[in-house]
């Protein structure tokens, strides 16, 4: 089994197990955190998706050189991508996180059965 | 019970949507399209020699302003929710600022010697970040963990707020007139070809690149510092 296939793999189950912990818990915290997980899940599947067989670091040095780069590196632009996912996944966890602080303050309480109001 | 069921209904499809994807894949042994003109003509553009870095700040430099200003109005956003709370707290007014258990001295002591060095290598991650692996976002990740690791040993003293606004301001501010000169003197918003390139490979490379860098990683710093700030109040 390839390495990028075992990182999908990882990366798929991880967003699996993200969405479960979200469905199943009621904690308003523990969703967050499932939240999170299913963030990393995705990381990993798109870095995975940027692999190039037996490719390295996309980063120029003595052995990496600039002839030959577009078999030996891996692709750049998923990385990058990553880089931005996850600094929105941090601003989007803390905006959450404030909200979760605030329902706290309000109704004392972290249940998300509490939020009855919000249903739909 | 039928929630229940049709949660697991959910599961199950995503769970074979991803087995689909996750049997079709195969590894690309060749880099295509647009990566492609990154490798090979990355290096000669724009003289950095972490091509990660050149597609982070200049070719995709307008998704970094959008992302920098994402992380401002969340962190806007939080100490809005947080301060509506305080305000409305007790009714009562200037509640006195909580104090908080003296932490150990052992804590005190680390704080003392690690604190310079963590700082450093934060300024050492994104002052490279054209180079080697990192760059504004990790070195800014890197400051904000030394000024959680300050918080938790001094948790009675606070960080000068004002202090923080400022730097985080005039490095957005900076940022966006840097991309502005681009567009004046070079290629477009945002190109990094305002000042020479500089030889490949050195810490004065890669025009603006480095500068961007310095900016973001000093603006996420203070960013990700007031916020975790907003949160101990």
């Amino acid at each position: 089994m390839p390495i990028s296939s075992i990182v999908l793999v990882t990366g798929f189950l991880l967003i699996l197990i993200g969405l479960w912990a979200m469905f199943v818990n009621k904690n308003i915290i523990r969703m967050i955190i499932g939240f999170s997980i299913i963030d990393t899940g995705i990381h990993m599947v798109m870095v995975a998706l940027g692999y190039i067989t037996g490719g390295t670091a996309p980063i120029f040095d003595d052995v990496v050189n600039v002839a030959d780069a577009s078999v030996i590196i891996v692709d750049p632009v998923p990385s990058a991508l990553v880089l931005t996912a996850i600094v929105i996944g941090l601003g989007v966890t803390a905006i959450m996180l404030s909200y979760a602080v605030m329902i706290y303050n309000t109704k004392k309480s972290l249940s998300i059965d509490d939020c009855a109001e919000q249903k739909w | 019970m039928l929630k229940r069921l049709f949660m697991m209904l959910a599961l199950a499809l995503m769970a074979m949507m991803f087995f689909d994807i996750a049997g079709n894949y195969s590894e690309r042994t060749e880099l295509t399209g647009i990566s492609k003109h990154y490798a090979t003509e990355g290096a000669s553009e724009l003289g950095a020699a972490n091509l990660v870095a050149s597609v982070v700040i200049t070719y995709r430099g307008l998704d970094t302003l959008g992302e920098v200003t994402v992380l401002f109005i969340s962190a806007a956003g939080a100490s809005l929710l947080l301060r509506r709370r305080r305000e409305r707290g007790e009714g009562s007014e200037e509640r006195p600022s909580r104090q908080y258990a003296e932490s150990s001295e052992i804590v005190q002591t680390t704080l003392s010697i690690l604190f310079p060095i963590i700082l450093l290598f934060g300024v050492y991650i994104f002052i490279n970040g054209h180079l080697t692996p990192g760059g504004g976002f990790q070195g800014g990740a890197v400051i904000a963990s030394a000024i959680l690791f300050f918080m938790l040993a001094r948790p009675n003293e606070s960080l000068s707020h004002m202090m923080l606004m400022r730097i985080e301001s005039l490095s957005g501010f900076t940022y966006v007139m840097l991309g502005l000169l681009g567009v004046i003197l070079s290629g477009g918003f945002l190109d990094n070809r305002v000042i020479p390139l500089g030889d490949f490979g050195s810490l004065f490379s890669a025009g603006l690149i480095p500068l961007i860098n310095i900016l973001i990683g000093l603006k996420v710093g203070s960013e990700l510092g007031s916020l975790l700030q907003k949160f101990k109040e």
